[in-house]
């Protein structure tokens, strides 16, 4: 079976609230002639293409839709959708050319979060029997998550601040004595309401080195799902992402691209895959400098990529999350082919 | 960036949902004032059950009567409630061990202030006054010992079973693009304009983000003449909720001269069996009065009388 590499990657700036529409096409058309400037690829040579979004965020049936003129989709292309973080079109598009259909694909994900109520929206991810009728918010989850850590004694206050310290240029004491938001967890453990798309070029191995300089060989990527009753497991590990990690061959990475919304996913995943204190975490700034709903985790899986364009890492991995309390998790493992 | 025109967009549905047999009798004995679990491969008894093992997928079937008093596992504290949520006023967020039940159920704890909730914490269940035959049955817990009034009575028997409503309100701001919002801006104007695509030429209404052949946004504006052609029609005779026109009637799609696109519309003032595709038509507008950002100012269509087009005159753009 063919091997498959990133080629190009390109995102949307991450902003708190774009002026566009929910369709996407606004941010998107911009950023897929980045990629196609960057690959020298047309859209004419693209075998397949993949987007993850969500009609939730957007407040209207299929709105992937309208993002579809984006591509200038006429005459007819091969398209497919996947309603989550558009990291899993990606593993969708990696088995196109792993089973040799295609040797090209583009995947893109968009959301405009500010569209609507996030943490009410996220709600309808939930168990919709008897839990979503609740109307629980995404954020009053993660605290929940949260405070599992601290009465267990995995992480303290000081600990979770620690981790979005490392983000911005503020000292840990003064994160402290913000206020809570949702009681245990502060503004600062929680990423920000953004707005955004990215999009990546995936080629057969065979083919990479057309059209990037140093291409990014995914050697392992795996997603794994875990129990969606929230009280079912303990939600202080990511059992998913573990079991994603050791499936793709995670082991001796020099950089990983997380895709923790919360301060203490970080640790849980920290801890989950392994990671040591020699893995530069998160070079990018993580989600929790810029989260766009369903184009985050296919950032991370661009981000670390572009560790291995510029020559910056050799083995790198990155990580994507969807659903409440890190539920689903893929890891993707990538080196650079030279 | 031009302006663009936005506006709030409400979306709201009861979602009707069938239960079966494990969560049909969950939800059954709430309504009843009783709460069971099921027992799963592990020996676990989960709450609210749930009808595959978490661990294994096999099929839960040993249901387990569980106490109404329960524990405090992890909680959050919600000092600003939103829309929907079990209590208007600041609550708790609480994954509550049921005595009897070995996994944490997730509700809101009516504690008065943080200072009040601690992982550990004894609630028990306060039922609702009026049951709806879901998980709101539970309106919330409350610390155990704490005053909370009168409980209300048993309901009388269910009248309903097998099913459960839930409403769905969310709230958006929903914005038009700038293409879209040039075409709305002059409909208030009574005017139509499509815009032409820079690479193929080619003139849509309403403009678009992104040319659908190209993937590049249209830009120069052109306006149309309110007469055009059926492209293809149908005809209505099927009645349904919140129709406005009495069936017979029909639905278009309308293309204008000069446009490369069709767009639906109504094609009325004349017999609905004599509307045929290539025939020419004409927009009857409403009252300027009436005028606002929206192709509602064109109430409908109707025939000009003059000679149809040929079909490969239009045969393109079906
Ligand atoms: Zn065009």
């Amino acid at each position: 079976m063919s091997d498959v590499a990133v080629v190009g990657f390109a995102q949307a700036p991450n902003v708190r609230r774009t002026p566009g529409t929910t369709n996407g096409v606004e941010m998107l058309v911009p950023i897929f002639a980045e990629v196609f400037r960057q690959t020298g690829l047309s859209k004419q040579d693209i075998g397949f293409w993949c987007s993850g979004s969500s009609d939730y965020l957007a407040g209207r049936a299929f709105s992937f839709i309208s993002a579809v003129d984006a591509i200038g989709a006429f005459p007819p292309i091969h398209e497919s959708h996947v309603e989550m973080d558009a990291a899993w079109a990606l593993y969708e598009a990696w088995l196109k050319i792993r089973m040799g259909e295609v040797d090209t694909a583009l995947v893109y994900g968009f959301g405009k979060s500010s569209a609507g109520q996030l943490r009410r929206v996220l709600a309808l991810q939930l168990d919709p029997y008897a839990v979503a009728p609740l109307w629980p918010d995404s954020i009053s989850i993660a605290a929940l998550q949260a405070r599992l850590g601290l009465d267990a004694g995995l992480w303290s206050e000081k600990d979770l601040a620690e981790v979005a310290a490392r983000y911005r240029d503020v000292d840990v004491s003064s994160l402290l004595d913000e206020p809570y938001l949702a009681d245990p967890l502060r503004p600062h453990d929680v990423a920000p309401i953004t707005d955004g798309a990215a999009v990546i070029i995936l080629a057969s191995a065979a083919r990479a080195k057309e059209f990037a300089e140093r291409p990014a060989l995914i050697t392992g990527i795996e997603h794994r799902v875990d129990t969606p009753v929230l009280g079912a497991r303990d939600l202080t590990r990511a059992p998913s992402a573990e079991a994603a990690a050791r499936a793709a061959g995670a082991s001796g990475v020099e950089v990983a691209e997380l895709h923790a919304p919360f301060t203490h996913q970080e640790l849980i995943l920290r801890a989950s895959l392994g990671l040591d204190e020699q893995v530069r975490v998160n070079p990018s700034g993580g989600a929790l400098t810029g989260n766009p709903m369903f184009a985050a985790g296919l950032a991370r899986i661009g981000e670390a990529a572009k560790e291995i364009f510029t020559g910056r890492a050799n083995r790198v991995l990155a990580h994507a999350t969807s659903g409440p309390a890190l539920q689903q998790n893929l890891v993707a493992v990538m080196e650079g082919l030279d | 960036m031009s302006t663009v025109l936005s506006a709030p967009l409400e979306v709201g549905f009861d979602y009707t949902r069938s239960l079966g047999p494990v969560l049909g009798r969950f939800f059954t004995g709430l309504r009843e004032r009783r709460i069971e679990g099921v027992r799963g491969s592990d020996g676990r008894v989960h709450v609210p059950p749930v009808e595959y093992d978490p661990v294994t997928a096999d099929p839960l079937t040993e249901f387990v009567p569980v106490g109404e008093e329960g524990t405090v596992v992890s909680w959050s504290w919600m000092s600003e409630p939103l829309e929907a949520q079990p209590l208007t006023r600041p609550f708790a967020w609480a994954l509550i061990k049921l005595d009897g039940a070995d996994t944490p159920m997730l509700h809101a704890v009516d504690a008065g202030s943080p200072e009040h909730v601690h992982t550990g914490l004894r609630v028990r269940v306060r039922w609702a006054d009026e049951p709806v035959g879901h998980i709101r049955d539970i309106a919330y817990f409350v610390p155990v010992g704490a005053p909370d009034g009168t409980a209300p009575e048993p309901p009388p028997a269910a009248d309903r079973e097998g099913i459960m409503i839930a409403p769905v309100h969310l709230h958006y701001q929903h914005s038009a693009s700038p293409e879209e919002s040039r075409y709305l801006e002059a409909l208030a104007e009574g005017r139509l304009i499509g815009q032409r695509c820079p690479a193929c030429g080619k003139v849509y209404i309403p403009p678009r983000g992104a040319c659908p052949v190209d993937g590049v946004p249209t830009e120069e504006e052109v306006e149309l003449p309110d007469t055009g052609i059926v492209t293809t029609f149908c005809i209505v005779n099927v009645p349904f909720l919140g129709q406005r026109l009495k069936p017979p009637y029909v639905a278009a799609y309308i293309l204008l001269d000069g446009a490369d696109i069709a767009f639906l519309h109504l094609v009325l003032g004349c017999d609905a069996s004599e509307v045929r595709m290539g025939m020419r038509v004409r927009a009857a507008w409403k009252p300027r009065e009436e005028w606002w950002t929206s192709l509602e100012n064109v109430d409908h269509f109707e025939p000009t009388g003059e000679p149809d087009a040929p079909y490969e005159s239009f045969a393109h753009h079906l």
